[in-house]
Parts: C-alpha cells; structure tokens; sequence
C-alpha cells in the first residue's frame, strides 16, 4: 500500500517555451531506461530475493514513481500549450494525431514501452546487476538530455534526478555486498 | 588529480568525413569508488541536501552540459 503526497518530490520549472524538449524528455518517461520502466522493475524483482534487500527495492521503485511524475510536469509543461505548427517544428506532429496533447508511454523516438524493458531472473545477483545497469544508464540518459537543453530551470531538476540515480546505484551496489556476506567475515583459509 | 571526468583521444582517420571530435569525455561518477559506504561521512544540511539529491557530499557529483559550462564557467 502506498500514501500519496500531492506535491512533488522536486520543484519542477520551466523557463522556454520549447516543445522539442518534451520529444527529448519524453524518452526517461516511456524509454528502456526510464523512470516507469525503473520502478516497474524494482517493485516487481522485491518478491523474489533475499529479506534482507527487499526494503531498498520498495524505497528506491517508489521513487522512481516519484520520479516519473516529475518528468510528467516537465513534458505537460512544455507541450500543454504549444501550437501546433510549434508541434511540428519539434516533430511532436505524428504524437498529436495519435495522443492529442496527451502523455503517453514512449521513447523519444516514439517507440511505445514494453515489458520487454525489464527483467526479473529470479536470480538476486542477476537482477541487482541489471538493477545497478538500470541506473547508470538513466544517469547517461539525464546526460545526454541536459546537453540537449539550455534551460537552466528544466536542468536544474534534471540534475537532481541524476543524482540521485548516483544514490541508487550506489545503494544497489551496497546491497550486492550485503548478500555476498563477505564484509566484515574474518577470512581464514 | 582526482576528477569524475574522463576523456579519451579516439583514432582521427585522415579520411573521415566530417570534423573531428579529437576527445571523447566520459563521467565516473562517484558511487563506482567507495564500495560499501562506512559510518560518519560528512554531509550537507537537510535543506541543501533536499536540493542537491543527496544527504552525503561524497555522492555530489553535478553534471552541466558543454553549453552551460561555456556560458557559467565555473562550475566543479
């Protein structure tokens, strides 16, 4: 069960008009290595490896939700009121005749998402190491559209989504080590 | 000195077609050197932290695109 917060976890600004980054941004919403394909995964592996990390799971897959709320105010603000020869120029056309100005599941190239994205093994070091992929990933991705930017209000969130995929990774990779058991055992051999 | 940015100098052909990129840049952030986090380490305010993504200065690692760092300059 979850308790929802109406607001979000980082205020979302902003400052052009440039429905173009929507076609960009659109990519950590609907991609493989987006915010719905992140928590989907991690809340889907939690039931099938060890106690000890299941809590990581749920904590780090609900804010991945969180996440995704985020990257959704940033694509409804920047495409809410765009005109339609804006929607052209930003190749969002073949989007409206299909969505209108809705948000939809799909890479930026338009490619709609799959559960194919995501992987459960069943085997816990498997799925962590997808898991740790996952983020690292995402954090290329916040890159790679933060290059593609030059709004310094919608950066600014970008930069604290890619920091915490930093957080993430790092906590999945403390939690390879926690099942590998071997931290602080005295090695005698 | 230590830097979470990296960069390579990929092969230039005498040939290729358009302009090159003489050097490659990629980022190691800082998750990839601690191993297990241990007890104590310094952090940042709980209001710098909310703004920042992390509680912990070690995992603040900013990324700025080239145009922000031409425009600004001095970040990190």
């Amino acid at each position: 069960m979850w308790i929802y917060e109406k607001k979000l976890q980082y205020p979302v600004r902003v400052s052009t008009c440039n429905p173009k980054l929507a076609k960009y941004l659109i990519e950590q919403y609907g991609g493989a290595d987006g915010e719905l394909a992140a928590a989907l995964r991690y809340l889907n592996q939690r039931y099938s490896i060890p106690d000890k990390v299941i809590g990581l799971l749920t904590d780090i897959g609900t804010e991945e939700f969180a996440h995704l709320e985020m990257i959704a105010t940033m694509v409804y603000k920047l495409t809410k009121d765009a005109t339609l020869e804006q929607l052209k120029e930003a190749g969002l056309d073949a989007h409206y005749v299909n969505h209108d100005r809705a948000l939809f599941y799909n890479n930026a190239a338009g490619v709609p998402w799959t559960a194919a994205y995501i992987q459960a093994k069943g085997d816990p070091i498997a799925d962590l190491y997808e898991d740790i992929a996952a983020e690292e990933k995402a954090r290329a991705t916040y890159q790679w559209i933060i290059n593609m930017s030059d709004d310094p209000d919608l950066n600014d969130g970008l930069r604290f989504l890619r920091e915490r995929e930093i957080v993430h990774a790092q906590r999945f990779r403390e939690a390879v080590e926690i099942l590998k058991e071997e931290r602080d055992r005295k090695k005698i051999f | 000195m230590f830097t979470t940015r990296k960069q390579y100098y990929p092969y230039i052909s005498p040939f290729d077609p358009c302009p090159p990129i003489r050097v490659k840049t990629y980022v190691t952030a800082p998750n990839l050197y601690l191993g297990f986090q241990p007890p104590n380490l310094p952090q940042f305010s709980p209001h710098e932290a909310l703004q920042k993504g992390t509680l912990w200065k070690v995992f603040y690692d900013p990324y700025y695109s080239p145009y922000e760092m031409a425009n600004k300059g001095d970040y990190k």
